[in-house]
């Protein structure tokens, strides 16, 4: 179904952020606020160490109202946008933040480990439509995550603010960060009021950890988060059992055996388990 | 564009590329200004810079000044040397000019401070 009221249905983002839209954008009070607050939770989310200046990307950075907030909290920044009308606004407004022309679905082009952290408010959706006859959503977003893992530093965490149409895209998103290497998942603030529900895709890089609680729920109930472990976690588990040495499955063995009431050898020398010439 | 981000910056995105990486900079319009001095900044981001790539894309500018060619040890006590490290990468601006990917020769127009990163559709 097309609804009309979502951006990302009337026009491709380059084109819909067009110095109408930007100006009318950043010119509304309810916006920055909107906007700020938002970016402030991800922050947050970010779990950035504390007192230290970062180096952090903005990633569909628009006219700045994210970026404002990094530099507020004593943090460097790298916007990228699609939108050089947005771009335009930015400077204008004098944040101060570096900013970068370019679309997040053909990959970031910086160095690996370049930055402490990423967030992003209110533009992941976008990469779920296909604007061009060429673009396939799934490697497009397969291609930003990817890129965007090689871009972080092993302690960096990533956080979206986005507005997911349903629940395919969701499951679309994560399917891909997770294959990109990603660890984490979802977590969605007020998820009982229309208005100020907020879904938010917490990414960490260096390996998986919880998620952080929800805001506006009780307990933190299993909808309002959904965590995954990354495919390359995955890998090295199913891998373990394969690599457990010879003596640990052995040991393991006996103990299921005498357990089960069937006879074991008591005596393991030295040499159990051990590996031994291979023969043809 | 600051410095510090044309030391991060590469043209690996593009079809063929393998990692794009120094993007040389011709410049037309530079522009310097002051930016407040955070010394805890600069030299927690200092090891992840390419020191070559920043000396040489600082002296290509013509703003290298007493920067040295090497990394100095023990830089975070150095105050000094910090600051200097400051000026080339947040200070020193490309306003207008060109980014060149060093394996295909491909130009990325930099227009009023912002380089123009997007692809065409043949370099994805
Ligand atoms: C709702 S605005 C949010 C801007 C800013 N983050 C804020 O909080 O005000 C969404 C932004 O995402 C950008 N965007 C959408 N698709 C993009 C893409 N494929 N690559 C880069 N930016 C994109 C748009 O140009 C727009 O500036």
């Amino acid at each position: 179904m097309f609804s009309r009221t979502r951006p990302e249905h009337k026009a491709p983002p380059d084109l819909f952020y067009d110095e109408k839209e930007a100006q009318k954008y950043t010119g509304n009070s309810r916006m920055i606020e909107i906007q700020t607050q938002m970016c402030e939770r991800a922050m947050e989310l970010m779990l950035l160490p504390e007192d230290e200046p970062c180096f952090l990307l903005d990633l569909g950075c628009g006219s700045g109202l994210s970026g404002s907030v990094l530099e507020e909290n004593g943090h460097y920044w790298v916007g990228v946008d699609i939108s050089r009308a947005m771009l335009d606004v930015a400077q204008e407004r004098e944040t101060e933040g570096d900013l970068i022309l370019g679309d997040l679905g053909d990959g970031l082009p910086f160095r690996a480990g370049a930055f402490d952290g990423a967030v992003s408010i209110s533009a992941l959706q976008w990469l779920c439509n296909a604007d061009k006859v060429n673009h396939n959503p799934q490697k497009r977003l397969y291609k930003f995550f990817s890129s965007l893992f090689a871009c972080l530093s092993r302690t960096a965490r990533a956080v979206f603010q986005f507005y997911p149409e349903n629940s395919k895209q969701v499951e679309l998103i994560t399917a891909q960060a997770m294959k990109a290497g990603f660890y984490g998942g979802i977590v969605i603030d007020y998820p009982n009021s229309t208005k100020a529900k907020k879904f938010f895709l917490v990414l960490m890089t260096g390996g998986s950890a919880p998620l952080p609680k929800a805001l506006g729920v009780e307990e933190s109930l299993p909808q309002t988060q959904a965590q995954f472990t990354s495919k390359r976690e995955k890998f090295k588990k199913g891998n373990r059992k394969n690599v457990k040495s010879n003596k640990e499955w052995i040991l393991e063995k006996i103990e299921r055996r005498r357990k089960q009431g069937k006879p074991v050898r008591e005596h393991l020398s030295k040499f159990t388990g051990r590996s031994r010439p291979t023969k043809f | 564009m600051k410095l510090l981000t044309h030391n991060m910056l590469s043209s690996k995105c593009l079809k063929g590329v393998v990692t794009g990486y120094p993007l040389t900079i011709i410049a037309k319009d530079v522009k310097v200004s002051e930016v407040d001095f955070n010394q805890e900044f600069v030299s927690r981001v200092l090891p992840k810079l390419d020191w070559n790539v920043l000396w040489k894309a600082a002296e290509r500018l013509g703003h290298v000044g007493e920067l040295p060619q090497t990394l100095i040890e023990n830089y975070e006590n150095d105050p000094e040397f910090l600051k200097k490290v400051h000026h080339v990468l947040l200070e020193v601006e490309v306003i207008n000019g060109e980014l060149v990917c060093p394996e295909t020769g491909r130009k990325f127009p930099i227009t009023s401070g912002i380089p123009n990163m997007l692809l065409n559709d043949d370099e994805v």
